[in-house]
């Protein structure tokens, strides 16, 4: 269902603002939320971002921001080949890439500065292994070659020598690919969360509590 | 009600209030309803949830190119209803002799009370009169029975959801309906039934059902933090101040950062603020018969420290030395924990209200206990919405459970079995937080740094705050409850219990927000800086009605009692104004 449906659904006297003075107004308040939920994946192109309750100092600062350029092209097509292996596209929903994951990568990396060098560091650090075993970088090599590499740093328990830093990286982009790729459209879709929706809460389901012996 | 109200200095008001959360919003609302012209000092902007400029409410988290990370901006997160933070350009604090201690300030228009929690207890009688009962820190010069007919007054002015469970140091009040346990709260109050653990319904400030014309009615999206486009959650700007606006006896003043109380150096008394124009920087000076301080406990502080004269050396309304002393903070420790119970669990929307559905409330006796004092239990968990920070650290769990077919998995991972895990952990994190009472010392405190200045060429506050082993056991005592809590349920702790060298995990102070206890008050003053009605002993036209006042705060949140004894205050102003002896 669309938002703007469940919102007609329930109607305004459900939503709380029934013989509101202001109702009107907050009516109006609410649509435009609803016409802004089934926008796509942030818009490069569409800048500034679409404004979300910024303060002046905060508008200021993003608007710095994505005027900023942190990765170049080759890190981010690293970034976009490694975030694709860790959520690649499934029966449910697409890749990480797809859900704009390096953009958002890129972006966190400007807002939150300590990213930035175990991001580059292990990006070179990647390429550094992907050379000296295949003598070429992480992205030209064969997928089976960069899978070999991920291999040796995707398990935090496995004891390779010489790997435990490339573990961390790696740990450190999974965690912002999930980030990035839950929090997405796409990704919230898929995880089925059915909130962020005017609604009246009445507990939990019956057959759920019968699940639980509850 | 337009952004900004601007009145010519040559007026004298009735009352002038510095600040505009909890307190000075009950202040205001109280008197102007009884015909007081009111001056509102705000030292930050505008606020209203409802202005589409302001909304944050229902945005999605992809609307945020952060994904609602928090900032130095936002440090509860990119949605969250609080301007400021911990750490404001311009606006610094600094801790003496090692010492720690974090400021939260919130400069906007109703204060931090945009973005709290709502959890809005009552103290019971034994927090008014702690001293009488273990021997530490000081008894309150009012009792329960002092407040109680104000708790009612607020319950119905603003409303409250809770239930009626005839506690005797958790008072009853007039509740709204609470809304039903969530799934995960169903199960912690099983294994709480169990473990002898008291577990209710929580006591939260949102309007389950509509309460006047002004106001909606809760719509259940689990975001109170972001304040409520229909009002159906308590804040100051919207429940207190618009309504003080709509008596025509009220102006507010925006960008202004108090620097100074004025006083008259024959009466003594407060005859205006100077404060600071936060956007130019220059001084303006505004006239009133009664100042009210209501900037929060550290900050109205500030203020009477730096407020020195010939005839007030030590600060006004200072004669005893108390001020900045007896600052004490909620102590905080947490846990969080998975139940692989709920793998896999059936998805409906669960968002419920913006917070717990249930609490437990303090439950033991101290007599029989190493620490003094108790706490009580906040809970978490559910198939929240997706932020900055989902599945985080899945390294450090995935690898403890074997897959749906019972094959062992390895820690960390990539691809499709890593995507589907995230799915099968959705909503299976519980979490818990204990609040407790920490104990009033005199050397935990505040005072003027003697070299810094702020932005505004305002000194700032200097802190020293150190936990005792009463905070630190009852940190312990936590831990061990969280631990049984998480085994009843059949959970896995996601962190292992801290001990003796990080304080049992104890938030260091400041950290939960509950500060208190600056100007406290006290029938002697010789030991306190107010009497009774939270006047001052040493000015009567000077009032405090933040959070300074308390001599000491139970386990409870501290709101809901700021609000109740600032509309006790202003009774007693207009009382004593109708009356001539103001």
């Amino acid at each position: 269902m669309k938002r703007r449906d469940a919102l007609k659904g329930i109607g305004l006297t459900t939503l709380g603002l029934a013989g509101l003075s202001p109702q009107i107004k907050a009516a109006e308040v609410l649509d435009p939320v609803a016409d802004l939920a089934p926008v796509a994946e942030p818009d490069k192109k569409k800048e500034p971002w679409e404004p979300y309750g910024r303060t002046e100092g905060e508008l200021e600062r993003d608007a710095k921001l994505f005027k900023e350029q942190f990765f170049n092209k080759h890190e981010l097509k690293t970034i976009g080949v490694l975030v694709d292996i860790i959520i690649p596209k499934d029966a449910h929903s697409g890749s990480a890439t797809e859900a704009g994951v390096p953009a958002f990568i890129e972006f966190m990396a400007k807002d939150q500065p300590n990213l930035q060098t175990p991001l580059r560091g292990g990006l070179v650090w990647i390429d550094a292994q992907a050379k000296r075993r295949f003598e070429k970088t992480f992205i030209d090599s064969t997928p089976a070659q960069q899978l070999e590499i991920v291999e040796d740093i995707a398990y935090t328990e496995r004891k390779k020598n010489g790997m435990s830093q490339g573990v961390a990286f790696f740990s450190l982009l999974r965690n912002l690919t999930a980030s990035g790729f839950w929090t997405s459209q796409m990704g919230i879709a898929d995880l089925g969360y059915q909130g962020n929706v005017p609604n009246k809460w009445d507990g939990v389901p019956d057959e759920v509590l019968k699940q639980y012996g509850l | 009600m337009p952004d900004v109200y601007f009145q010519p200095a040559a007026k004298t008001y009735d009352a002038i209030i510095i600040g505009s959360g909890a307190g000075g919003g009950m202040a205001a609302h109280e008197l102007t309803k009884a015909g007081a012209k009111v001056l509102l000092l705000e030292a930050g902007q505008h606020y209203d949830p409802a202005d589409p400029k302001y909304i944050t409410q229902l945005k999605w988290p992809w609307q945020s190119p952060r994904r609602g990370a928090s900032t130095r901006y936002r440090p509860f997160g990119d949605f969250d209803a609080a301007y400021g933070g911990w750490d404001i350009e311009g606006e610094p604090y600094t801790t003496k002799n090692g010492t720690q201690f974090r400021w939260f300030r919130s400069r906007m228009l109703g204060g931090r009370t945009n973005h709290w929690g709502r959890i809005s207890l009552r103290f019971g009688p034994d927090d008014f009169k702690r001293r009488s009962i273990d021997g530490l820190g000081a008894d309150w010069p009012i009792g329960y029975e002092d407040v109680a007919p104000f708790y009612d007054e607020t319950d119905r002015m603003l409303g409250v959801f809770g239930t009626n469970e005839g506690l005797r140091n958790d008072p009853d009040g007039i509740f709204l309906p609470a809304p039903k346990p969530r799934l995960h709260e169903h199960l912690i109050k099983k294994a709480n039934k169990n473990l002898g653990i008291t577990t209710i319904p929580s006591r939260l400030s949102i309007l389950t059902k509509k309460i006047n014309d002004e106001r909606g009615e809760c719509f259940y999206c689990q975001q109170c933090s972001r304040a409520c486009v229909a009002y159906a959650d308590f804040s100051s700007s919207s429940c207190l101040v618009k309504p003080a606006g709509k008596t025509g006896n009220l102006d507010v003043i925006y960008f202004a950062m108090a620097r100074e109380i004025l006083t008259d150096p024959k009466t003594g008394l407060c005859t205006g603020v100077s404060y600071i124009d936060a956007r130019t920087l220059e001084e303006v000076s505004v006239r009133g018969n009664i100042v009210i301080l209501a900037a929060s406990a550290c900050e109205s502080a500030r203020l009477l420290l730096n407020s020195k004269s010939a005839r007030f050396p030590e600060g006004l309304a200072n004669s005893s030395g108390v001020v900045g002393k007896y600052l004490h903070d909620s102590t905080g420790a947490s846990r969080s924990a998975v139940l692989p119970m709920l793998f896999d669990r059936k998805r409906y929307n669960e968002d419920g209200v913006g917070g717990m559905h249930v609490y437990s409330p303090w439950w033991l006796d101290n007599k029989k206990l190493d620490f003094p004092r108790g706490y009580h239990i906040e809970y978490w968990g559910g198939m929240g919405m997706p932020a900055y920070g989902f599945g985080w650290g899945i390294e450090k769990m995935n690898g403890m459970f074997p897959d749906r077919n019972g094959a062992k998995r390895e820690a960390g991972g990539y691809g499709a079995a890593l995507k589907d895990d995230y799915r099968r952990f959705y909503g299976a994190y519980i979490g818990m937080a204990g609040r407790g009472e920490a104990v009033a010392r005199e050397d935990n405190y505040c005072e003027i740094d003697p070299e810094k200045v702020d932005k505004f060429g305002i000194p700032v506050l200097r802190f020293h705050y150190k936990w005792s082993d009463h905070e630190r056991l009852q940190a312990k005592h936590m831990h061990e409850t969280f631990d049984r809590i998480i085994m009843e349920m059949g959970g896995i702790p996601l962190s292992d219990k801290p001990g003796p060298d990080s304080d049992y995990g104890l938030n260091a102070p400041g950290e939960i927000i509950h500060e208190v206890g600056t100007i406290r008050m006290g029938n002697d003053p010789k030991t306190s800086a107010l009497n009774r009605w939270q006047q001052a002993h040493d000015v009567k036209n000077l009032f405090v009605v933040d959070g300074a006042p308390f001599p000491s705060q139970g386990d409870k949140n501290c709101t809901w009692t700021i609000l109740a004894l600032s509309m006790r205050a202003s009774r007693y102003i207009v009382e004593q104004r109708n009356a001539g002896k103001l």
